[in-house]
């Protein structure tokens, strides 16, 4: 990609999106834990906004997932638009009854008299050896519960548009912040700029083989790609970017062309996304596949702690291409 | 710790400030909780209605008190026990009963049901089915008053049961450590499902226990109107006047099972009957007479025109048609497009 725009990484993105936001309505602000300067989140994700907005609308809590959780959508029962930030994904474990009986359902469950717009960020660890308990994509549990909006970004650009139609969407949105890529570096935008939610990216074109993904497996499947182009195959890869709402007509338009597709993701293969996303793709293009569609996620197993074991857990590029090559 | 039911009501507790007409306010207020109740548990026992049911039988008094200190503007979150909370903070009592009976008419289209009524009209934000679940987000709802810099009070009710669960905990500890304007309503009515009080904690007094969270806590008889009128009052005030959250453990007794059909076997057959014969609308009532010299004809006014709302409110609930299947994806989503296909 050539463009003109400044680089930064994808934590700065993010930040960008929330100062943005804070900027343009007063009703937007943040809560969690270790949020404010001079930490500004763990991951740096708030650097900078406790001492913009003040320690009002960027504030500290407890260590209480739960509460952070809940507070954030009862502000935003009445209007208001909380950012709220859960450090790890794992520990939605213990956020659970709010995030799934309470912020996915109360639109529903009021017969839309009340919604709950709160954006929830969330660091997803993965391959950084931070063991069994802060390294889960569980992306797959919140698509499952009905009222779950769900973005998982891959790049700086991407981070920024998707979390600033997050904040400004009226359901609650998941944010995953993948830990591999925050650092990573890339074009963004300055100012406001939104990509909409439930809008696919091909991040690289290709005639021969679909791959599916999001996150961190993008950069990983790019790999690939590349690898096997020397090889003589054409890979065209499918950045979701969004899980809920999921670009179908994104992933069936690809796949019609190429004819053959493998869904690649972090988090557990088994009753994963790709499950979802090979059945789709099985219903729609039935007779027009030249192979079955093909599925990698991580293995059945907790994140285990050893590099070794975890280089295992997770797929990566060379048996990404390695599947590819299988089916081509 | 049992509740003061044999006591006079008022004994020992100022009645300053609550009024012939407040009086009365509350009175048709425990009238329509009870006799809505009543003509819900007529129609589930005949099979006329179909709902599940967790009864308020006993603690009728707190919210009516609670609610003449509190602005429509205010909020309430309560939970599935919750029907005399979501009366008296003022939900239309048709769309209550319609919502009840799962018909297009309640206040959620029939779709959230018993133990999810809510009426942001009226400031009823949530009713949650999860023991606990409702204090994090009483914080957030109080929370949204202090950054918008209003006067509004947000009143949290919940059961002594949800005490022993960590989101009350976490609640507590954030809404005391940011001061946000909350009333936490512990209606402890001494059972948790169909646990007693004794059996799941070796906590004296919650009050006690709660204000270790660095708030102001107090015990109340919550079935004595003068009584919870003064404490709601103190508590409210407070709140709203900017001096953070206040605990409020408001003794009262569950004149039944946990739900409609429920075994009370577990229940001391000699507490519950003497905690029958002193339930509270009819001791409120006797106040009025003897105490405040109310008339028996005014009372039995009030006790008609809300007999004949009841029925009207479950007449209309009948006669509406259920939710049509259309509504089944509506709601999901702000916008339908977001839905998987």
């Amino acid at each position: 990609m050539t463009t003109d725009d400044p680089i930064h990484t994808l934590s700065e993105a993010v930040n960008q999106a929330m100062d943005i936001a804070m900027a343009e309505d007063p009703d937007v602000f943040a809560l969690g834990e270790d949020i404010e300067d001079p930490i500004g989140g763990v991951m740096k994700g708030t650097k900078g906004l406790s001492t913009k907005y003040g320690r009002e609308r960027v504030r500290n809590t407890p260590i209480s997932e739960q509460a952070i959780v809940g507070a954030a959508i009862g502000a935003s029962l009445v209007g208001m638009r909380p950012i709220a930030e859960v450090m790890l994904m794992d520990f939605f474990a213990v956020a659970m009854d709010q995030v799934a009986n309470h912020a996915a359902k109360l639109r529903y469950m009021s017969g839309g008299r009340t919604n709950v717009p709160i954006t929830i960020r969330t660091s997803v660890g993965g391959g950084r050896q931070f063991g069994a308990q802060h390294s889960q994509s569980l992306e797959a549990w919140m698509m499952h519960i009905p009222g779950l909006k769900v973005a998982v970004p891959s790049t700086p650009h991407d981070a920024k548009g998707l979390l600033y139609s997050c904040i400004f969407d009226d359901d609650p949105c998941i944010f995953m912040e993948t830990m591999s890529l925050l650092f990573t570096r890339g074009p963004v935008p300055p100012g406001r700029f939104e990509i909409p939610l439930g809008v696919a990216d091909v991040k690289r074109a290709g005639d021969d083989v679909t791959v599916v993904t999001w996150g961190w497996q993008v950069p990983e499947a790019l790999a690939a790609a590349e690898t096997l182009a020397d090889e003589g195959i054409s890979v065209e890869v499918v950045d979701l970017r969004t899980l809920v709402p999921l670009d179908r007509d994104a992933i069936l338009r690809s796949v019609e062309k190429t004819t053959r597709a493998v869904v690649v993701h972090a988090a557990t293969q088994f009753a994963g996304p790709g499950a979802e996303i090979a059945s789709l793709v099985g219903h729609e293009l039935f007779g027009r596949l030249s192979a079955p569609v093909e599925r990698l996620g991580a293995a059945y197993s907790p994140v285990p702690y050893a590099a070794e074991l975890e280089s295992l857990h997770y797929p990566e590029r060379k048996r990404i291409a390695a599947a590819i090559r299988a089916m081509a | 710790m049992t509740v003061s039911t044999t006591q006079p009501v008022g004994s020992g507790g100022a009645t300053d400030g609550l009024t012939d007409d407040a009086a009365l306010r509350i009175f048709r207020t425990v009238t329509t909780i009870r006799s809505t109740e009543d003509r819900i548990i007529r129609g589930l026992s005949s099979g006329e209605l179909r709902m599940t049911y967790y009864t308020v039988r006993g603690q009728e008094v707190i919210p009516a008190a609670i609610c003449e200190h509190l602005r429509r503007d205010d909020y309430m979150v309560t939970t599935y026990r919750g029907m005399h909370d979501c009366i008296a903070k003022g939900i239309p009592l048709d769309e209550l009963v319609a919502e009840m009976c799962g018909k297009v008419t309640g206040t959620s289209k029939g779709k959230g049901g018993p133990m999810h009524l809510s009426d942001p009209q009226s400031g009823l934000m949530v009713t949650t089915g999860v023991v606990g679940g409702g204090l994090p987000i009483a914080v957030g709802l109080a929370l949204s008053s202090k950054l918008r810099g209003t006067d509004q009070v947000t009143v949290v009710n919940f059961g002594d049961g949800a005490t022993s669960i960590g989101a009350t905990h976490e609640a507590c500890n954030l809404a005391a450590l940011w001061e946000v304007p909350v009333v936490f309503v512990c209606q402890n009515n001494q059972y948790g499902e169909h646990t007693k009080f004794a059996d799941y904690t070796r906590s004296p007094s919650l009050a006690e226990r709660f204000r270790g969270y660095g708030m102001e806590a107090r015990t109340v008889d919550g079935n004595s109107v003068p009584a919870m009128h003064e404490a709601a009052a103190e508590a409210i005030g407070r709140a709203r006047s900017g001096s953070g959250p206040v605990f409020l453990e408001c003794l009262t007794y569950r004149l039944g099972g946990h739900s409609f059909g429920a075994t009370t076997e577990y229940m001391d057959p000699e507490e519950l009957s003497q905690a029958e014969a002193n339930e509270p609308v009819g001791r409120y009532r006797r106040w009025l007479v003897d105490q405040r010299g109310i008339g028996e004809d005014v009372l039995a006014d009030i006790e008609a025109s809300v007999v004949s709302n009841v029925e009207a409110a479950v007449g209309a609930a009948k006669a509406s048609p259920p939710p049509g299947p259309d509504e089944l994806l509506t709601d999901v989503f702000s916008n339908v497009e977001a839905l998987p296909r």
